[in-house]
């Protein structure tokens, strides 16, 4: 051993070990691991959690190997803008590989959480026989499964906690696969069945609630009805998170007071979600417990913004609030002076393609929140108007902001009233805001906001761009500044070639980038990736694959996704995704 | 002796799209619109003022004479309509056309902001603001019987999870001055295929007509169909491919069918494509063995509609 490090053995592992479990992030335990040869030992043999961002970056079996004490694996697959289709289908990210090892080289794993992967059945079959302690199971925006694959975790895990299924597309062939979790089971802590659009046998779930007294999270689909919720919500007083599916309200009388009651025995809940469809008749019955929330998702389509608003001023310790534009600048105000512990923020557009009347939701409901709630750190907020000294104002209202997501409907949308660009508004955000770590912009933006973020925004770790810019300039303020920047997704902007192939080496020290109709040539991610061995330049061609060689250097690549990675180019790759 | 349903499909689908070959101007495509029953007779037709598809009726007030093209009715709209790139169906052309249509930046805004922007000019006063909405409301009610037509759109643009996009598509915002309609242009529905491992989703707002989705679908499976293929060889002669589709289930090993609002499955393609779009909830290729039962069931619904 290293002289320099002797003082290594003044301690025995265990203490090493135990110091290292104070570690806060993934992060310091990677700088400790690099320390010197006896702290990298420790430290692997002992982390029990592990995240891997992008499934591709690094070969399963080699994150097995390193790391053989997980406990809780967390993976991520398919870029974000897959959430928006941008991706093809089949484009990848499958667990199969990821399940495999793990089966093998962790059988003592417990938390397995997934997100935008492909998760088959058979995936599902193996975790559920090969994990013994398997206590959480987290899919969130995955696919590939079916009811028949949770139901062989229902009838395997017997000492799962949570089956959180968030955003899933799943196969609906088993209907009763909740009556696969046996009788004797009764360990469930967190059940979200939220995304399965299928009937749910009511008394079957009455039962499975009934004999786990540790339930505290239960978000059921879509298709409850009303009369059989009440009877759910008596079984479960100890909820702390709820989510009604879709309410639908029946016309019989009684009904409203059989939920007001069934809502005022949930002493202890902090979360409602759900979409609202009782009309704003019923919506009383949930005063009782607004005082207690602190999570508020609903997404309704019969209520108009009064009776919004009287939820809303009765939530007074409410810290996240999601929402649709229904809500409107109205209902904003009244979160603003009732809401003052709010965190949180999002509003979402009720009407995307602008079929409808207009709401009316503008910049003044998001400004409103801005001064009334100082607390306020995360934003993702839709609308059809913005201007610069709004955004000013918000900025200076809300110093403190880590997530700012604003999104003008309209491409190119420029400032309303001055008509400018808002570049201004958006700079502002950066400058001000030194904590921000995630931004997306829109409307109408020139290349100088792409050099006030690439200046200002040192903590950026994440930022998303769409129909912004004027030259390739804007994409290298980018690279060259954001010096946390790990992940950048852009479409449609006039980013090209030169910026990708000067910042090279950025794109190294970066997650991954996702470009997809901008102006990059076959070329340049020739170079690029000739000159970047630790890059996989995946170019996608939906025009059914062929050979890469064939095409000449000046053909435009329509979309294109870079990351890092050391397990090489991947194998699984269908035949529209080239490596370069 | 085919139902007569089917025969008039085929009849209007003639009519249609001789018209537009002869490029017979767009003043009276209301007649050869797709609908159940005789032609000639009155019967519910969906208020297109909700431009859920494109080409086949566009503006009328707007265009003069010839048959446009999708790029050329694009490219005259480009400032007025924002951003008016394809949607759906072949990526590669609609990336070329998002290079080259980006709208001019001085009318950028499009339509509806630039409507917003000159009424509500004071920002002051909200009352005022309010005010002015309203009626920025009534013109913008005259910018949408021009403009939802033609105003196509753009590929997972505004960026919200289709996911999402669905629980609203099936709960449309009541919103007070509405018609009652969609108020979303999209329609995520899941594709199964018997055998396939994996769901898929298709936007059926996308597509004009049952080829375009039947292209789709067989891009989409094509490791599996075998019977589909030949539908690529098809001549453009006959448009719409109800008939075709029928056709095909004679020949193929798989069929299209569809769960429908009621909850019953249905084989593609017996009705107009509107109206299947409207009742259509999810699809299933399943095999030809299997749906043999289907084809009855669904002329009987047909009929009961008429």
């Amino acid at each position: 051993m290293d002289r320099a490090f002797s003082w290594v053995a003044a301690f025995p592992d265990e203490v090493w070990e135990h110091t290292f479990s104070f570690l806060p992030t993934d992060a310091d335990r990677n700088a400790v691991a690099l320390v010197c040869r006896s702290w990298h030992r420790i430290e692997r043999l002992s982390r029990r959690k592990i995240f891997v961002g992008n499934c591709y970056a690094v070969e399963p079996a080699a994150a097995v190997r390193r790391f053989p004490e997980v406990r809780a694996a967390t993976i991520k697959g398919k870029p974000h803008f897959a959430d928006f289709n941008l991706t093809i289908t089949d484009w990848g990210g499958g667990a199969g590989r990821w399940i495999q090892s793990m089966a093998k080289g962790w059988p003592l794993l417990e938390e397995l959480r997934l997100k935008r992967m492909v998760v088959s059945d058979d995936c599902l079959e193996i975790a559920a026989r090969s994990f013994k302690n398997f206590r959480v199971l987290s899919l969130a925006s995955c696919e590939g499964f079916s009811t028949a694959g949770l139901a062989s975790v229902a009838a395997n895990c017997r000492n799962l906690k949570a089956l959180d299924l968030h955003e899933n597309e799943v196969e609906e062939n088993c209907i009763n696969w909740i009556s696969h979790f046996p009788e004797s089971f009764t360990s469930l802590v967190t059940l979200n069945i939220a995304c399965l659009d299928g009937e749910m046998n009511v008394s079957i779930l009455e039962r499975l609630i009934s004999r786990c007294p540790n339930l505290k999270t239960l978000r059921l689909n879509h298709v409850t009805p009303l009369e059989k919720l009440v009877g759910l919500l008596h079984r479960a007083p100890q909820l702390v998170d709820l989510g009604i599916g879709m309410l639908i309200g029946e016309g019989h009388p009684g009904l409203f007071s059989k939920l007001e009651s069934a809502f005022a025995h949930l002493k202890h809940l902090k979360n409602l979600s759900g979409i609202w469809e009782a009309g704003p008749l019923y919506l009383p019955a949930i005063y009782s417990i607004c005082e207690g929330l602190t999570a508020l998702h609903l997404c309704d389509s019969s209520i108009q913004t009064p009776e919004l608003s009287k939820v809303v001023s009765r939530c007074k310790n409410l810290q996240q609030l999601w929402a649709m534009d229904l809500i409107e600048d109205d209902g904003l105000i009244a979160v603003a002076s009732s809401c003052k512990l709010l965190r949180e923020l999002r509003i979402f557009p009720s009407d995307p393609h602008g079929l409808a009347q207009p709401v009316y939701l503008t910049q003044y409901g998001l400004l409103a929140v801005s001064s009334g709630c100082v607390m306020l750190e995360s934003v993702l907020y839709f609308c059809r108007q913005m201007t610069n000294s709004a955004l000013l104002a918000i900025a200076n209202n809300c110093p403190n902001l880590t997530c700012f997501r604003l999104c003008i409907i309209e491409p190119y949308t420029p400032d309303y009233i001055t008509q400018e660009p808002l570049d201004a508004g958006f700079g502002a955000i950066v400058e001000l805001c030194k904590d921000l770590r995630r931004l997306s912009i829109s409307g109408l933006l020139t290349d100088r906001v792409f050099k006030t973020i690439g200046a200002s925004a040192n903590r950026l770790e994440m930022l998303s761009v769409a129909f912004a810019g004027d030259t390739d300039a804007g994409l290298h303020y980018i690279l060259s500044g954001c010096k946390k920047l790990r992940k950048l997704e852009i479409r449609d902007c006039p980013f090209g070639d030169k910026a990708l192939l000067d910042n090279a080496d950025k794109l190294e020290a970066m997650r991954s980038l996702w470009m997809s109709s901008c102006s990059v040539t076959l070329g340049a991610c020739r170079l690029l990736a000739k000159k970047m061995p630790r890059l996989n330049v995946e170019v996608i061609d939906e025009n059914g694959g062929g050979s890469l060689e064939s095409w000449p250097d000046d053909c435009h690549v329509e979309k294109l996704y870079i990351y890092r990675t050391i397990a090489g180019p991947r194998t699984d790759a269908p035949p529209f995704v080239l490596t370069v | 002796m085919s139902p007569p349903l089917e025969h008039d499909c085929n009849v209007l689908t003639e009519r249609i799209c001789s018209a537009t070959a002869a490029g017979d101007g767009i003043l009276n495509l209301k007649e050869t619109e797709l609908r159940l029953g005789l032609p000639g007779s009155e019967s519910p037709v969906r208020d297109d003022k909700v431009g859920l598809t494109l080409e086949l009726l566009p503006p009328k007030s707007f265009f003069t004479g010839a048959k446009r093209g999708f790029a050329d009715a694009l490219d005259a709209g480009a400032g007025k309509w924002g951003l008016a790139a394809g949607g759906g169906g072949s990526e590669k052309e609609m990336s070329k056309g998002g290079a080259l249509f980006s709208p001019k930046r001085e009318g950028a805004s499009g339509g509806k902001t630039t409507v917003l922007g000159s009424a509500a000019k004071d920002e002051g006063t909200k009352a005022a603001g309010r005010d002015s909405n309203i009626s920025v409301g009534n013109s913008d009610e005259i910018q949408r019987e021009i403009a939802p037509a033609a105003k196509a759109q753009v590929v997972g643009w505004p960026p919200i999870r289709s996911y999402r996009k669905n629980t609203m598509a099936t709960n449309p915002p009541k919103n007070k001055e509405m018609d009652g309609k969609h108020g979303f242009g999209c329609l995520y529905v899941k594709v199964s295929m018997d055998g396939a491992p994996y769901l898929r989703k298709v936007d059926l707002i996308t597509y004009s007509d049952y080829k375009e989705l039947s292209l789709s679908l067989d891009k989409m499976f094509s490791g599996f169909t075998i019977g589909h293929c030949s539908s690529q060889e098809i001549p453009m002669r006959d448009g719409l491919s109800e008939s075709r589709l029928l056709d095909l289930l004679n020949g193929s090993e798989y069929v299209l069918t569809y769960e429908d609002k009621d909850g019953d499955w249905m084989l593609v393609g017996d009705v107009p494509w509107k109206m299947f779009i409207d009742s259509c909830r999810r699809l299933r290729i399943m095999k030809g063995s299997d749906a043999i039962g289907l084809a009855p069931r669904a002329m009987e619904k047909c009929k009961n509609r008429n």
